[in-house]
């Protein structure tokens, strides 16, 4: 582990139990670490365990029927078991998180003015007027337009892409350390979404805030992310740097996802190259690789042995989670 | 409009207009304006060919689709499928013609019935059009072809994964052998790994059926994969018209070049030569069009004369090419720059390079 990390997370495990059903391992041993400064990217499909990993770090899990295991260091402060009021204070002044549905994760019968004020005055103790300018010159910064009467608007008076901002103005009002992202875009429109990713890029480079990009779109990945850890069925399967990981994808599964896309700017006419199956028809990992049943290189030890996470000798800046990756095996 | 209906144009839309009235008022509903979701379109869908309707949520790419199966009615304008003038059409010809125009959901978990059995669900239309031949052998016939187990046919939506069930929804929709389809984002709520199956399988059945598809959705870089022709919608009108591969290689339309230039492309190097021309503002309220060039508000390479007071046509400016803009001709050449920074007052440059 790097002293200058700001986050480890190791071995994370997330468990889901329900009396008189079968427990979930939503996350597997998942380990990451993110630097200040630094934008990591978590991809995946719908059901691989990104959302519920960025949960786990913000303590945003319920306490009944989930189990967690192994550690998230924030600093040196272990965050699994911290209690309450001390991780309430940590929430919103050292780590923040927006997420992807900017309507529900607004209160709607709340202006917009108090709910990013409220921040104000319990992370950095401003009060009345100063507390107001302060989120007035938060909202213009995201690019609110009139923000001191937006901050006296309902959230059900702005465009979708002007109650994100208002989101990342919260998030952004105690100037947190790390950014958690989960899938901050998915419901805007393109257009949209490059006005929010350049205020990301922005936040990274001026303040050296650490960010953790959460999605399932790799062209978002593939222009803000330093590093990429791409998740299947609840465990990283790969993980690169982002030039080296699309211009040498290791994994079938990130292969896959990468020939499963039209990209705009190759020749039309091609045909795409979907993976097989849905991510339904997945093995247990303790069965053997989850992805088998889809995968185009599965060989026989895909199944029986799970294969490890561990550094690839072919590409020594991946580590990879495969017997069979692409262009060429490792032994 | 009639020197228009040569053998090649299945369908003809001309200046359709669909306008949601806004009412207000307790006791007596006062019209107090309306919202243009479409605003006279004109565009000729060619037979076996895939026309593509791109555009941003609100642009009225959804209700122009849905106008064109009268499934809203029109407020103005007519659409004229295979020489027969749909709007006038009383119900029982329509139903008749609606055989042979089907249409595909977005959302194939809303989009069938959750009590229905996937059997029920496909014999449906069968049914409602007195289909000759055997029910069940058909069905079995429509599993097969968009790659469905033949066992599917007891077992009820819930029971698919997404991309199964956006199966389920083109098995309807081809169930009567029609000649046109309607897709309106086929595959947006689709995971990405899913997304490229139902493209193929779209793909495969144009080729084994004929058929003429309109695919209505978000994400350019899908439509252009599967359509020859793209119509580029903002506000409800069509802004640039082109096929779709001189439209990436050379855009035309002030929107259409920010739009091409904000989706991201999964390759770094790529994302990192990129310039990008952020949009500034968000989209005007349909029920408040913008006089003049509709996209004058948030346009790059405004000008101080005509684009604020002169509405600009949809024209040819050179063969294939249609374009809705007066300066498309500098722009292209490069005489017209896009500004650094916005001249409007209530735009949000963000990280604009400056």
């Amino acid at each position: 582990m790097n002293v200058n990390n700001l986050l480890d997370v190791n071995d994370l495990e997330i468990v889901f139990s329900r009396r008189g059903r079968r427990d979930v391992r939503a996350v597997d041993k998942v380990s990451f670490s993110v630097a200040p400064g630094e934008t990591v990217g978590l991809v995946g499909e719908s059901g691989c365990g990104k959302s519920v990993t960025s949960l786990a770090i913000m303590g945003l899990l319920p306490k009944r029927g989930v189990r967690l295991g192994g550690s998230i260091s924030f600093d040196g402060t272990e965050l699994i078991g911290l209690p309450q009021d001390k991780l309430r204070r940590m929430r919103g002044r050292d780590l923040a998180m927006v997420f992807q549905d900017p309507m529900t994760s607004l209160n709607p019968v709340i202006p917009i003015g108090t709910q990013v004020t409220e921040v104000l005055v319990r992370h950095r103790g401003l009060s009345g007027d100063a507390a107001r300018k302060e989120a007035a010159d938060l909202l213009a910064r995201v690019g609110i337009p009139d923000p001191a009467r937006r901050l006296k608007e309902y959230p059900h008076q702005l465009s979708g892409g002007m109650r994100q901002r208002a989101l990342i103005a919260m998030a952004l009002a105690a100037k947190p350390r790390l950014l958690i992202a989960d899938e901050p875009t998915t419901a805007l429109d393109v257009t949209i979404q490059a006005q929010i990713l350049e205020l990301l890029k922005e936040l990274v480079r001026e303040s050296g805030t650490a960010l953790i990009m959460i999605t399932h779109d790799l062209g978002v990945v593939a222009g803000m992310c330093d590093s990429v850890h791409v998740m299947y069925s609840g465990r990283i399967v790969e993980r690169a740097g982002r030039r080296e990981l699309f211009g040498h994808p290791r994994h079938p599964y990130t292969g896959g996802l990468l020939a499963s896309i039209p990209r705009l700017d190759q020749p039309r006419g091609e045909r795409l190259e979907p993976i097989q199956g849905s991510p339904r028809d997945m093995l247990a990992w303790a069965e053997g690789c989850a992805f088998a049943p889809r995968c185009r290189n599965r060989v026989e030890e895909c199944v029986g042995t799970p294969p490890a996470l561990g550094p690839d000798r072919l590409r020594p800046e991946h580590e990879l989670r495969c017997y069979n990756p692409l262009g060429g095996s490792n032994d | 409009m009639t020197e228009q209906t040569n053998d090649d144009v299945l369908m003809s839309v001309r200046g359709l207009k669909v306008h949601f009235p806004i009412k207000k008022g307790v006791f007596v509903d006062k019209v107090v304006g309306h919202v243009r979701a479409v605003d006279g379109v004109d565009l000729d869908i060619r037979r076996g060919k895939t026309y593509g309707l791109v555009g941003e949520s609100g642009c009225g790419k959804s209700t122009l689709g849905r106008a064109m199966l009268r499934l809203v009615e029109p407020t103005d304008g007519t659409v004229t499928f295979d020489g027969v003038e749909m709007r006038s059409l009383r119900p029982e010809p329509l139903r008749l013609l609606r055989r042979r125009l089907q249409m595909v959901f977005q959302d194939p978990l809303a989009s069938l019935d959750p009590r229905q059995s996937v059997e029920s669900i496909l014999t449906e239309p069968l049914r409602t059009h007195a289909f000759k031949g055997d029910h069940g052998a058909r069905v079995r016939e429509l599993l097969d072809v968009v790659g469905l187990p033949a066992n599917a046919a007891g077992r009820y939506p819930h029971e698919f994964s997404g991309g199964q069930r956006q199966r389920v929804g083109i098995a309807r929709a081809i169930a009567l052998n029609p000649e046109m389809i309607i897709a309106d984002e086929p595959v947006s709520a689709l995971d990405v790994s899913i997304q490229a199956q139902i493209v193929n399988l779209l793909e495969d059945l144009q080729e084994q059926l004929g058929l003429t598809y309109v695919v209505v959705a978000h994400d350019l870089a899908v439509v252009r994969h599967v359509s020859d022709t793209i119509g580029v919608m903002y506000l409800g009108a069509i802004v640039e018209e082109s096929s779709s591969d001189e439209l990436y290689a050379e855009p035309l339309h002030p929107y259409t070049i920010a739009l091409m230039s904000a989706i991201p492309i999964p390759d770094p190097e790529v994302e990192e030569r990129r310039e990008r021309i952020l949009l500034t503002g968000d989209l005007p309220s349909p029920a408040n069009i913008p006089p003049g060039c509709r996209f004058h508000t948030r346009c790059p390479f405004r000008q101080t004369t005509r684009c604020a007071d002169e509405v600009p046509a949809l024209r040819e400016i050179r063969p294939g090419r249609k374009v809705a803009c007066h300066w498309s001709e500098e722009i292209v050449s490069g005489r017209i720059q896009a500004a650094a920074s916005s001249h409007d007052p209530t735009a949000t440059e963000v990280g604009l390079p400056v």
